[in-house]
C-alpha cells in the first residue's frame, strides 16, 4: 500500500469495513438458518460479508486518492446549523405543531444564519408555513396542529 | 394492431380531464424543480409522493411522471441560460447550450432543446409500448432464482456503467441493501431495530432519498448566496434559422436511438446517454472545433438522448419490477405505496395504470413543448430568486415532504442523517444513486435468494442449472472480467507525478 496513509479512500473504506463488521456482530443475535432454510441473519451476513470485502479493496487501491485534508471544508458551519434546524423540527413538531415549528426553523435559517431582512424572513417563513400546511391539508395530509391550534 | 389498440385504451385514461390536470399540473412542476439549481428529479418525485396519497393510483402515477419528464426537460434551461445544470444530465448541454447564448442565440437553443426532447421523448414512449409488454411476458417465466440472478447482474452493470470507481458504486449497492435488511424479515424476525418501533417497517426510501439527493445538495452549496445573471429570451427570438433546424435534424434522431439503446440498461442511462450523444456528434461533424463554441448539434443530440433515456428507463422498472436506476427507484416505490407493484403482472393486474400512463407520457411530451417555450421567461425569473432564500425553502420542502409520507418525525432524522451521509460521500467521491437503488432492491433480493435455496435444497447450482437464470450468472460473470480488466489497465498505468 503506498500514497498518503489518510487519504479520502482509505479512512472511508476503513469506516465502512468497520460498519460491515458491526453488522457481521449484529448478526450473531439472531438465527443464520441453514443453506435449506435460510434464516433472518443469513442474507445479512452474506451482504455484509460483501460489504467488508468491497470496503477493504477500497482501503487497499485507495493510495491514489486525494488526501481528506485536502477535502473543502467551509460550507461545514452552514450545514451545522441546517442540520441543526431540522433536528429543531423533527423535535418539535409534533408538540408545537407544523406551522410555528416550520416558522421559527425558517426564520432562524434565512434571518440568523442568511441575515436577511426581517420583513422578508417574517414574511418567507411565515408565508411558507401557512401555504404549505393549506396545500397539504387540501391534498389529504394531515400534519399536527400545536397546543393553540396552530 | 394491438399496441395501437392498447394506446387507444391508454389515451382514453390519460386524456379524462381530471388525469390531464395531473398530467399538466406534473410537468409544471417538473420543470420548475428542473430549472431549480438544488431539487433534482430524485428529491421531487420523493417531496410529491405525499401530496398523491389522496388520489387513485392511476392519477397518482401520472402526477409523478409528469414531474419526473418535466424536471428532466427543465434541466436545459438553466444549463443554457446561466451555465447551471437543473439535473446531472444536462451538465453536457451546458458546453455548446451556454456558448450560444451568450453569442445572442439562447432562444434557437432552447427551441432544439424542446423539439429535441419532444421528438426524442415520442419516439421513445412508441418503443416502450412494444417493448414493455413483450419483456413483461417473457419475465412470467421467471422463478426467484431468475430473479435472483437478473437484481445480481443489473447491480454489477449499475457499478460497471457508473461515472467514478466501480468498486465504490457496489460498495453503495452494498450498504443499500443493507440497510434495506433492517426491519421485519420475510419470517416475522425483527433485525437491528433495537427497540425503535419506527424501524420495524425498514428504513423508508423517501427520506433517504431526499437525505441523499435534496438535503445533501443544500448542505453542500450552503455558503452560497448569490444567484446568477439571467438573460431570458423573448418569443419572437425563439425560432432557429433554417440552417440550425437542418442541423439538429440528424443529431436528434440519432440521440433518440442512443437515448433508448443506453436507457434500457441499468446505471445512470441518462446521464451516460447525453454524454455518448455528444461524443457520437462531435465525432460524426465535419467540424468538431465548432463545439464547446455553440454548435447547436451539441444541443440538440444530447437533449434528445437524455429524453429517450428517461422514458427507455422505465421499460425494466414496469416489466420487471427492476429499477434501473434511482430516480426509478422511487417511482416504484411511490407505485407500491399506491398498491401497484410493477413487475410482469403489471400490465395484466393494473391495465389502467399501465396503459393511462403510458398514453399520458406523449400527453406530457406534448405539453412540456406547449408549456415551455412560451413560459421560458417565467422559469427564467425563478433563477433569479435569492440562493439565500431558495435554500432555506427547500430545507423547508424536505422536511415536510418527508413528514408527509408516514407522519414520522422519526423519519425528519433519518433523512438529517443520510443528508449529512451524503454530504461526507460528495467529499469522498461516491456516488449515493446505488445506495437508493439497494434500499428498494433489498427485500426482492433477499426474498429472490432465500426461495431458490428453499427451492434447491441449499444448492446454490439452481443458479446454472436453469437456462435464464445461467445466462444472467453468465452475463454477471462477464460484467466481472471486464471489471477486472478495466481495473488492470487502471492500476498498470504510470502514477501521475503530485
Amino acid at each position: 500500500m503506498s500514497g498518503p496513509p489518510m487519504s479520502t479512500d482509505r479512512i472511508s473504506g476503513l469506516v465502512f469495513a468497520l460498519f460491515g463488521l458491526a453488522v457481521l456482530l449484529a448478526s450473531r443475535a439472531l438465527p443464520f438458518g441453514t443453506l435449506h432454510r435460510p434464516g433472518p441473519a443469513f442474507v445479512p451476513v452474506v451482504l455484509a460479508t460483501v460489504l467488508v470485502t468491497l470496503a477493504v479493496l477500497v482501503l487497499i487501491f485507495g493510495g491514489r486518492s486525494r488526501s481528506l485534508r485536502a477535502a473543502d471544508w467551509s460550507e461545514a458551519g452552514h450545514a451545522a446549523s441546517i442540520l441543526a434546524a431540522g433536528a429543531f423540527a423533527a423535535a418539535a413538531l409534533e408538540s408545537l405543531g407544523y406551522r410555528i415549528t416550520m416558522t421559527v426553523a425558517l426564520a432562524f435559517l434565512l434571518g440568523v444564519k442568511r441575515r436577511t431582512r426581517p420583513v422578508v424572513v417574517v414574511s418567507v417563513a411565515v408565508g411558507f408555513a401557512v401555504v404549505s400546511y393549506w396545500t397539504f391539508r387540501r391534498l389529504g395530509v394531515l400534519l399536527p396542529d400545536g397546543p393553540l391550534g396552530f | 394492431m394491438e399496441p395501437l389498440a392498447n394506446l387507444v385504451f391508454g389515451l382514453s385514461v390519460a386524456l379524462r380531464p381530471e388525469n390531464l390536470v395531473y398530467a399538466i399540473a406534473g410537468c409544471v412542476i417538473g420543470t420548475i424543480v428542473g430549472v431549480l439549481p438544488g431539487i433534482g428529479p430524485i428529491a421531487a418525485v420523493s417531496l410529491l409522493l405525499p401530496g398523491t396519497f389522496g388520489l387513485d393510483a392511476t392519477r397518482g402515477v401520472i402526477l409523478l411522471g409528469g414531474v419526473y419528464y418535466g424536471a428532466m426537460y427543465g434541466g436545459s434551461t438553466t444549463s443554457i441560460l446561466v451555465r447551471i445544470p437543473g439535473e446531472a444530465a444536462s451538465v453536457v448541454t451546458c458546453l455548446d447550450g451556454y456558448a450560444m447564448a451568450q453569442k445572442g442565440r439562447a432562444g434557437p437553443a432552447l427551441m432544439i432543446a424542446a423539439v429535441g426532447s419532444f421528438v426524442a421523448g415520442t419516439i421513445a414512449v412508441a418503443a416502450l409500448m412494444v417493448l414493455a409488454p413483450a419483456l413483461a411476458r417473457f419475465a412470467l417465466r421467471f422463478g426467484p432464482p431468475e430473479y435472483a440472478a437478473l437484481l445480481m447482474l443489473g447491480i454489477l452493470v449499475i457499478g460497471y456503467m457508473s461515472s467514478g470507481s466501480m468498486l465504490k458504486s457496489l460498495l453503495m449497492a452494498a450498504l443499500g441493501l443493507t440497510l434495506g435488511t433492517i426491519g421485519i424479515d420475510m419470517s416475522g424476525h425483527l433485525r437491528f431495530t433495537y427497540g425503535i418501533a419506527e424501524l420495524a417497517d425498514g428504513i423508508g426510501v423517501v427520506p433517504v432519498a431526499i437525505g441523499l439527493f435534496g438535503l445533501s445538495e443544500i448542505l453542500a452549496t450552503s455558503g452560497q448566496s448569490a444567484s446568477p445573471p439571467v438573460v431570458a429570451p423573448r418569443l419572437r427570438d425563439l425560432p432557429p434559422s433554417k440552417e440550425e433546424w437542418r442541423a439538429s435534424a440528424g443529431p436528434i434522431m440519432r440521440g433518440t436511438v442512443v437515448g433508448f439503446l443506453v436507457g434500457a440498461i441499468p446505471g445512470p442511462a441518462h446521464i451516460i446517454s447525453s454524454f455518448a450523444s455528444y461524443a457520437l456528434e462531435r465525432r460524426l461533424s465535419r467540424h468538431p472545433d465548432r463545439f464547446g463554441h455553440g454548435a447547436i448539434e451539441g444541443v440538440a443530440g444530447p437533449e434528445s438522448a437524455n429524453n429517450a433515456a428517461a422514458e427507455a428507463a422505465f421499460a425494466p422498472m414496469l416489466a420487471l419490477g427492476i429499477p434501473s436506476n434511482a430516480i426509478m427507484a422511487i417511482m416504484m416505490a411511490a407505485m407500491m405505496i399506491h398498491g401497484v407493484t410493477p413487475g410482469p403482472l403489471l400490465i395484466r393486474e393494473h391495465p389502467a395504470v399501465f396503459w393511462g400512463f403510458i398514453a399520458s407520457m406523449y400527453v406530457g411530451n406534448l405539453v412540456l413543448l406547449i408549456l415551455n417555450l412560451p413560459l421560458v421567461a417565467v422559469f427564467a425569473t425563478l433563477l433569479r430568486i435569492p440562493y439565500r432564500i431558495l435554500a432555506p425553502l427547500i430545507v423547508g420542502f424536505c422536511i415536510l415532504g418527508v413528514y408527509a409520507v408516514n407522519g414520522s418525525a422519526f423519519e425528519i432524522g433519518v433523512m438529517l442523517v443520510m443528508g449529512l451521509l451524503g454530504l461526507l460521500l460528495r467529499k469522498l467521491d461516491y456516488e449515493p444513486a446505488p445506495v437508493v437503488i439497494g434500499l428498494v432492491l433489498a427485500p426482492i433480493f433477499e426474498m429472490s435468494l432465500r426461495q431458490s435455496l428453499i427451492l434447491s435444497g441449499g444448492s446454490y447450482a439452481i443458479f446454472l442449472q436453469r437456462p435464464i437464470a445461467a445466462s444472467l450468472v453468465g452475463l454477471a460473470a462477464l460484467v466481472i472480467v471486464l471489471a477486472l480488466v478495466s481495473l488492470a489497465r487502471r492500476f498498470r498505468r504510470p502514477r501521475p507525478a503530485s
